[in-house]
């Protein structure tokens, strides 16, 4: 039985066949993010090209409403570009700046979180300790006073030209703390079994040992969370672009598109700040939705709330 | 036990040194003090020699150790726009900022019990799905769409409400309060409500869950055989043992609602710590941003050790698990 064939008779197929939530929104977010890698394909307009764009364009409303036209179907934001392209655009940097966070902060937690579990004593209690603190405080206070400091170091032109791997970083170190903890309490699960003290006994090496043997089975809840995770990030780089610290109105993402758009709200221009805000949300909730069904398929044991 | 509080105290302080430290290093490599303090005709050796006056030539350590000696006097430089000293600056936003975080603690209170307790109780009453519903895709919502789509419906198109700034404040003792005023209250209506925003589909649920796994206990159980009045069984019976809880739950994520000020008060244009923050990142003005970390910062870690403490003194298996 090859994989493929393993996988579409395992129990977490047939639930995820079963359960609406999960094919519905598993749908959507697999859709959002192919339109997001296809988006130099799909958008009529590209907002980096500026040679296209026309400042008289601005401000036009969607092709339905009185004024709108049909080159824009969503309509223009401040700048005249095209809304619905620019959404596409947006989304493929939130999209990416949300996966590369995570696995940013996954790498650094499950180093840290093995590490600690593995060795334990002296270095776990210090490598946890450091966890505990920076988990006591909000994820977003630290996302935002690092930002504050990157802009301040860099200068505002120089962090907008690096806005994207800063932001993976600055999201990644905000939130490191929940996968070293994660890991660390299934590592200490793992670390008693018989088949690590069999390695042992082997002789291999203990990064061996913790890479090749321990990490494996300390997956499961990593994946978990992981999904959670990519939302908060998400979310994360929105708040951080709407406050400024994140990606520039020149680089659209979800969240720079929100904040371009919020100061003309109130004079009618509503639809600059509602598609992308609406992008955003059904985003975040079909990634959590799928997040909560991927628990519970997963551990069965936990309660649902 | 007294073992155990000196330990965390100490933990504190060394937590302190480090952000204070982290703090330190922000301002001694980004900010320029000679900048902030005089102007671009000044020549490069009168400057020169306003460094070594001020000790800026000094080696790192021996200027560390005189930021925190300046920082456990009260005292975290001058904030260069301001051109007052930061602790003033920051104290006199305080008031605006915590006031927004009570004035939701207060939303979140009256309405998350209720409604909880109520799904609690109906889990199958329509009401209850609609609100279990809504909390999902709440969770999903961002606080600034939710405080932006509130001043569009209740600022611009209904015009009830005013839609930014504090409104009319009284001077108490030094302590601006909108609370006393109508103006000022209902300034702060819009802001407390999308800042409660937040967390009010979250503590729905956590009231929703806990009330449900009382409900099923052996003792609840014991209440209905004995036939005792279903309201004193949900509301004395139940409920009282839902709230220890909830309320340690509440207590300890407090502060999270205070990493989201930053967000309610850029929309409203809250006069509070979170708006003069990034004033401040915009303006370069490094001192008061290294004030406003190291005032953050010490609050949390303040928080973190007086209910590590409670927990300590509450259950003991806490001291003993940390005492190794």
């Amino acid at each position: 039985m090859n994989t493929l064939e393993r996988f579409r008779r395992s129990y977490f197929f047939y639930s995820f066949k079963r359960d609406k939530t999960a094919l519905v929104s598993f749908s959507i977010f697999a859709f959002l993010v192919l339109v997001s890698l296809l988006a130099p394909v799909i958008a009529p307009h590209d907002p980096y090209d500026t040679s296209t764009i026309d400042i008289l364009d601005a401000e036009i409303p969607p092709s339905w409403m009185d004024g709108g036209e049909d080159r824009f179907w969503l309509g223009t934001d401040i700048q005249g570009r095209d809304l619905y392209s620019t959404m596409l655009y947006g989304l493929r940097t939130s999209v990416a700046i949300g996966l590369g966070a995570v696995i940013f902060q996954a790498l650094l937690g499950i180093a840290v979180g093995l590490t600690a579990g593995y060795m334990g004593g002296k270095t776990d209690s210090f490598l946890m300790r450091i966890a505990d603190i920076q988990f006591s405080i909000p994820y977003l206070i630290v996302a935002i006073i690092a930002s504050a400091v990157f802009q301040l170091a860099f200068g505002v032109a120089r962090f907008a030209e690096m806005a994207m791997p800063l932001l993976i970083v600055i999201i990644g170190i905000s939130e490191w703390p929940k996968y070293a903890r994660t890991v660390r309490a299934s590592v200490l699960g793992e670390r008693k079994k018989e088949y690590v003290e069999a390695a042992r006994v082997i002789g291999l090496n203990r990064w061996r040992i913790m890479i090749r043997h321990i990490l494996p089975n300390t997956l499961t809840p990593v994946l978990v969370i992981s999904t959670i995770q990519v939302a908060q990030a998400v979310m994360s780089e929105a708040a951080l672009s709407f406050l400024g610290l994140g990606m520039p109105i020149t680089k659209p993402s979800l969240g720079s598109l929100i904040k371009a758009g919020f100061e003309y709200v109130f004079s009618g221009s509503w639809w600059i700040t509602f598609f992308p805000g609406l992008l955003l949300v059904v985003f975040t909730l079909v990634v959590i939705l799928f997040g909560d069904w991927l628990r519970d398929v997963l551990n069965p044991k936990l309660y649902k709330g | 036990m007294f073992a155990f509080i000196v330990r965390r105290i100490i933990e504190a302080i060394i937590v302190m040194l480090v952000i204070s430290f982290i703090g330190f290093a922000v301002q001694h490599s980004i900010g320029d003090p000679i900048r902030d303090m005089v102007g671009l005709r000044v020549s490069v050796e009168d400057r020169e020699a306003l460094r070594d006056k001020l000790g800026l030539n000094d080696p790192f350590l021996t200027q560390y150790f005189r930021f925190v000696r300046n920082a456990l006097h009260g005292d975290l430089g001058t904030s260069y726009f301001h051109n007052k000293p930061c602790t003033e600056v920051i104290l006199s936003k305080a008031p605006a900022t915590i006031e927004l975080v009570i004035g939701s603690s207060i939303i979140i209170l009256l309405f998350t019990f209720p409604v909880g307790v109520f799904s609690a109780i109906w889990p199958r009453h329509w009401f209850s799905r609609l609100t279990m519903g809504a909390s999902t895709v709440g969770v999903a919502i961002p606080v600034f769409l939710t405080a932006i789509a509130l001043i569009y419906v209740f600022g611009v198109e209904l015009n009830w409400l005013p839609s930014y700034g504090r409104g009319q404040t009284v001077n108490i003792g030094g302590w601006e309060t909108g609370f006393l005023t109508v103006d000022g209250i209902l300034h702060l209506i819009l802001p407390s409500v999308s800042l409660s925003s937040i967390m009010l589909p979250l503590y729905i649920r956590l009231i929703r869950s806990e009330m449900m796994e009382v409900l099923e206990t052996e003792y609840i159980k014991f209440a209905w055989a004995k036939g005792l009045d279903k309201k004193r069984i949900w509301l004395v019976h139940a409920f009282k043992n839902t709230l220890l809880p909830v309320i340690t739950v509440f207590g300890v994520e407090i502060g999270i609602l205070f990493a989201f000020t930053l967000l309610t008060e850029t929309v409203f244009q809250w006069q509070g710590m979170g708006f003069m923050f990034l004033e401040a990142v915009e303006r370069s003005d490094t001192a008061l941003l290294v004030a406003y970390m190291m005032v953050v910062g010490g609050m949390f870690v303040f928080i973190n050790t007086v209910v590590d403490i409670t927990y300590g003194f509450v259950n003991p298996m806490v001291r003993i698990a940390g005492a190794k």
